[in-house]
């Protein structure tokens, strides 16, 4: 809504108030001016000018020489390049020395030899948007009336000496969708009256409903209808400030009467239609649902086909408009329109919404019905339209109006303790000064002891329940003049639970490994939605997704981890390490929600560490990041409870991938990507892994208890194995813990040799054991002995054999 | 041989003085104090002398040997210390060559955001709560005093996968779970952090997957008081101590009364600028107090109960904590921008 701050002025004293106070003030107080327009921003030295001569120019078909009276003794020469420029006009001359926007300053100029001494304009050139300006000068310059002085300022007589406030409106402040409803808000704000606008009829003899007769086969669409006549108008352009107020609200003036009821439109939040009443084809108003497939003309000349969903005014057998949305071609008011049928009516808010939705008719009047206008403003706004037609289109207005009134208007009435309302703000006011805010208001306001009931204006609908008066007292009491206090009360303890307390401790300990955390987003194409799955389940699909690519829910975050490995590295980042913890989805069926699983996955690609000018430089590998997870595990104490397994995984390398096993079952994925992966995606070696991060979370872990520092010696016993070379490490080591038992404390690989010096389908690999006793110290005959033991198992489960 | 003596004391000290290394030195002490050394030549000839003169030269001869290992001693001491020198000066390095690297990464600024909101609010007693991200229409909409029809629902075009399942456009559903959770009981304080998704193009200003980080104080006397002054510790932590915050009156379908809260810009100091539009002021959220149908339709009785609520947008605070100028770079995940983000402050 945009507010002009002078026209406000006509309802409400602003005196002593700047539009950039009453700004600030209305914005405070509950209604977000977005922005104060000055108009005339930058506009100097434009007056009124008389064109009392007008020739071709010698030397060019598209201009013209102008000699144009500015009220300075003698007419100067203007070259005009306007297609409507004539002699005989009154127009807005931006003289030598004059500024525009755009701090475009007039000089005296020589335009094809011919000299000239200003600029004639266009309403675009004085600042005013293209779209609101009338048809007839969106081509060239602006006419103003004969009665137009010559020599005064243009831009006052154009009425841009003026400031508009943008109005940011919420759903629930329909009522300021009006200059009447924002009067009534700034008066409670300034604690002054609003002055009414004028209604002065004097109706001739005649009676509205001898010329039209109004039936309503749909009432709770359209609860009221009242239709006037207006005889013997002219149509013509409205009077000057009318249009000039209409441009500053952003609607485009027309003629004389549609003008009228797009003002009473701002003036009342009250849309109205008038009909060419010679046009209707009957003297009959019949408003009903459309038939399914009935076919209307609407005055923008698009034919449209409706359904039993829209409601329609008809002339008992044809459409004649799409009610609340737009009038119809067939009925519409022209030039030649003597006899005005003017429509006051309420349509309910659902009615139009779908009927200007289902056609994509968003309109000024639309807008107002969807959001409910004051069902008692519905007559009071035909009766001062009426009024503007007789005063400025020459009618005569025909007594009374033909009507269809079911509608029951019953103003809210809401009662509230003061207690409550102090309680709920925080404050100690007394009910006088309830009462007083209310008055303000202008809602009826009576209390008894400390019980004070209000009854609303039915302009504010959005006045319902006890909260809606407390919210009324603290916008108008101040919100910054609330106290600021702290919720008092039983204490609870602040505190993470267990499960984000350990996500943290991931992060945390994931980040001083080295790898950044990025976010990527949940949704993804139907190629990438697979990849890498956990699980395999049905795609959760958007029913109206916005691209392709964003169309699926994940069941995987690597795809999206690969693809910002793929943004870094094409931007000469190719080292990096990265990871993310965030739910992928896991479909249940259509009827419930997915299971949402938090994972945790984490990539790394190129140089693992390098340090230039020491000429270290190592790249990644699987035990790079097979380190990161085992010292992760360790962090959250499940060490003994986590195993990896050979496996093969889409799209990883078939011999350099692992499951990771948590208590026997499959949580995750570590390894290397499929080099043709790496390769689409012109990575380098790249390993990842993905596991759920809600399984390792809510593991439970043994607490932590001290275990005392050996104080007995250890024995080291090295040993070189020779065993097949698909014989896995992990199985050798289990092999000797097993039968290492209780003494054997550590168990550690410190050399691996699959080199040529091995037979062929062997490797070596050697152990360092570790045996202790905490309660004594250990003799060299009880470690051989188990030592034994262990070679034994070694060669007997394994064929493992000492390296000679 | 009185006079030998002191002679060969001299000539031993002037060779000590003379000596450059430890070897030499080591040399002088087997030629002098050794054995076969002159001293000891000197005191074998003792059986020449009275029983009154031996224990005198005995005496002297003792003398100068301790003169002797004196003097050798300090120069050993000397020259030993000059080679340690020596070794350290040899091994001397280029200090301001740079250090070797340690790999860390650190908190997307996001989470870093959140963690910080979430650590102001646990010191205030509140718990935090997560919920799904693929809701209910009901937990989404309806418990939030948002019917099916309702023109608010035009403000938040949703992501619907059924016409009852959606991706949930704020995180104000975990606030309905709870309050359902506690069954009509209270205290209930928590914070809820979280991804929403509306349907909007991504541009520099919009995202279709965003954060939201909300509050929830239900309680048996909350007041509107309670939230200005929640508020404004939370504004001062986040934004600076010189922070003034200004609430305005606003609507949402699930507050009433409903509040937005305005920051004095940090950038202009409350003078005006391009980031504040001329107005001094930020939009930093959007408070009120809980609806009572939203509290009836979770169970609560709103003629006992009231409650606030607040939510946020973490992108919008950390673009303007950090000056960041496209919604964007916090999903390309560009690692020249995600590591700006290290450093305490
Ligand atoms: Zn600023």
């Amino acid at each position: 809504m945009f507010v002009s701050y002078k026209w406000l002025q006509d309802y409400v004293d602003l005196s002593g108030v700047s539009a950039s106070e009453l700004a600030e003030k209305i914005t405070k107080s509950g209604i977000e001016v977005e922005g104060v327009d000055v108009l005339n921003e930058g506009i100097t030295g434009v007056v009124v000018g008389h064109v009392v001569e007008r020739v071709q120019h010698p030397n060019a078909d598209k201009l013209s020489k102008c000699q144009v009276d500015i009220g300075q003794g003698e007419p100067v020469q203007i070259i005009c390049g306007a297609p409507n420029v004539a002699q005989g006009q009154k127009v807005a001359v931006a003289t030598v020395g004059a500024v525009l926007p755009g701090n475009f300053k007039i000089k005296r100029a020589k335009l094809r030899g011919e000299e000239s001494n200003g600029m004639i304009c266009s309403l675009t050139e004085l600042g005013i948007e293209a779209k609101v300006v009338a048809k007839e000068y969106s081509e060239g310059i602006f006419v103003f009336p004969q009665d137009a002085e010559v020599g005064t300022d243009a831009i006052a007589l154009l009425n841009r000496n003026d400031e508009v406030l943008e109005l940011g409106l919420t759903p629930n402040r329909a009522d300021c969708l009006s200059m009447l409803g924002v009067a009534y808000e700034v008066a409670a704000i300034l604690g002054k009256d609003v002055k009414l606008p004028e209604i002065d009829q004097q109706p001739v003899n005649e009676k509205a409903t001898d010329y039209i007769t109004v039936k309503v086969d749909a009432n709770e669409d359209n609860p009221l209808y009242a239709a006037k006549v207006i005889k013997n108008v002219k149509i013509g352009p409205s009077p000057l400030w009318m249009q000039t107020r209409l441009m500053s609200a952003g609607i485009r003036p027309h003629n004389n009467v549609v003008d009228i009821t797009n003002y009473i439109l701002l003036e009342y939040g009250q849309p109205l239609h008038a009909f060419d009443y010679d046009r209707l084809g009957s003297k009959e108003i019949l408003v009903r649902r459309a038939h399914d497939g009935e076919k209307f003309t609407t005055l923008d000349d698009v034919e449209r086909t409706l359904t039993s969903d829209h409601l329609v005014i008809t002339n008992g057998t044809e459409p004649i408009a799409l009610a609340g949305v737009m009038g119809g071609a067939n009925s519409e008011v022209t030039s030649d329109t003597t006899t005005v049928l003017l429509e006051a009516a309420y349509f309910t808010g659902g009615t139009v919404r779908k009927a200007s939705k289902d056609h994509g008719l968003r309109s000024e009047a639309s807008a107002r019905f969807e959001k409910g206008v004051d069902p008692n403003r519905v007559r009071a706004a035909g009766e001062r339209a009426a009024y503007l037609m007789a005063k400025y289109a020459g009618g005569e207005v025909l007594e009374g109006a033909s009507e269809v009134d079911t509608l029951t208007v019953e103003p809210a009435v809401v009662s509230i303790t003061l207690e409550k309302i102090n309680n709920v703000i925080g404050t100690n006011m007394t009910v006088a000064e309830v009462e007083a805010i209310f008055e303000r208001l202008q809602f009826a306001v009576t209390s008894e002891d400390e019980n004070i009931t209000v009854t609303a204006p039915t302009r504010r609908g959005d006045i319902k329940i006890e909260e809606d008066l407390i919210e009324e007292v603290a916008r108008l009491y101040g919100y910054d003049n609330i106290p600021k206090t702290l919720p008092i009360g039983s204490a609870t303890p602040g505190k993470l639970s267990d499960y984000q307390e350990k996500r943290r401790i991931v992060r945390q300990y994931l980040e001083g490994a080295g790898l950044f955390q990025a976010v990527t987003y949940s949704l993804t194409s139907e190629e990438k939605a697979a990849q890498f799955a956990l699980e395999k389940r049905d795609f959760i699909r958007l029913a109206m997704p916005m691209s392709e690519d964003r169309s699926i829910l994940r069941l995987s975050i690597m795809p999206q981890l690969l693809e910002v490995l793929k943004y870094n590295s094409a931007r000469q980042n190719d080292s990096l390490a990265v990871y993310e913890t965030g739910a992928v989805f896991l479909a249940n069926g259509n009827e419930v929600l997915p299971e949402e699983r938090e994972h945790l996955a984490g990539a790394i690609t190129g140089l693992w560490h390098s340090h230039s000018w020491q000429g270290e430089k190592k790249a990644v590998d699987f035990y790079v990041l097979k380190g990161i997870l085992e010292g992760l595990f360790a962090k959250l104490g499940l060490t003994e409870s986590v195993t990896y397994v050979q496996a093969k995984v889409d799209n990883m390398h078939p011999g350099r991938t692992a499951e990771i096993h948590l208590n026997g079952e499959r949580i995750g994925f570590v390894g290397q990507v499929h080099p043709t992966m790496q390769k689409e995606l012109d990575l380098k070696d790249t390993y990842v892994f993905e596991l759920s991060l809600k399984a390792i979370l809510e593991e439970a872990t043994a607490p932590l208890r001290y275990l005392g520092i050996p104080r007995f010696p250890s024995i080291t016993r090295d040993i070189a194995l020779v065993v097949d070379k698909e014989t896995v490490a992990g199985v050798l080591k289990d092999i000797i813990q097993t039968a290492g038992g209780k003494l054997l404390k550590e168990v550690n690989v410190f050399d691996l040799y699959e080199g040529e010096r091995m037979e062929e389908g062997k490797k070596s690999i050697a152990y360092s054991l570790k045996y202790m006793d905490p309660e004594r110290t250990l003799t060299d005959e009880e470690v051989t002995k188990v030592h034994t033991q262990v070679l034994e198992a070694l060669k007997n489960q394994a064929g493992a054999v000492l390296r000679g | 041989m009185q006079e030998r003596l002191k002679e060969l004391q001299q000539e031993a000290i002037q060779k000590i003085e003379q000596s450059q290394s430890l070897k030499e030195l080591n040399d002088i002490r087997v030629a002098y104090l050794g054995k076969k050394g002159p001293i000891t030549e000197v005191l074998r000839g003792m059986g020449k002398l009275s029983a009154e003169e031996r224990p005198i030269m005995g005496a002297l001869a003792n003398e100068v040997r301790e003169a002797i290992a004196t003097v050798l001693e300090a120069k050993q001491k000397e020259l030993e210390e000059a080679a340690v020198l020596e070794k350290l000066a040899s091994e001397s390095i280029d200090v301001t060559l740079p250090g070797r690297p340690v790999k860390v990464g650190n908190h997307h600024p996001l989470t870093r955001i959140i963690e910080e909101i979430e650590d102001l609010f646990i010191g205030m007693g509140y718990q935090v709560a997560e919920g799904p991200e693929v809701e209910q229409d009901y937990y989404n909409f309806e418990a939030l005093n948002l019917p099916k029809g309702h023109p608010a629902r035009d403000m938040q075009d949703s992501f619907y996968i059924t016409d009852e399942i959606l991706l949930r456009t704020h995180t104000s559903p975990v606030q309905a779970r709870t309050m359902e959770k506690n069954q009509g009981k209270g205290p209930i304080k928590i914070i809820c952090p979280g991804k929403v998704y509306r349907r909007d193009n991504d541009d520099a200003t919009h995202s279709h997957q965003f954060m939201q980080i909300e509050g929830l104080v239900v309680g048996e006397n909350i007041r509107m008081s309670d939230l200005h002054g929640t508020l404004e510790i939370f504004a001062k932590k986040m934004f600076g101590e010189d922070r003034e915050i200004r609430l305005r009156p606003s609507f949402f379908p699930f507050t009433e009364p409903s509040v937005e809260m305005d920051i004095s810009c940090m950038i202009c100091g409350g003078h005006g600028c391009n980031v504040c539009k001329k107005t001094g002021w930020i939009e930093i959220l959007g408070a009120g107090m809980v609806h009572p149908n939203v509290l009836e339709m979770a169970g609560y009785d709103s003629k006992k109960y009231t409650g606030f609520a607040f939510g946020m947008g973490p992108e919008r605070i950390a673009m303007l904590k950090y000056g960041v100028d496209d919604i964007r770079h916090f999903y390309t995940n560009d690692v020249r921008f995600l590591k700006q983000f290290s450093k305490h402050e």
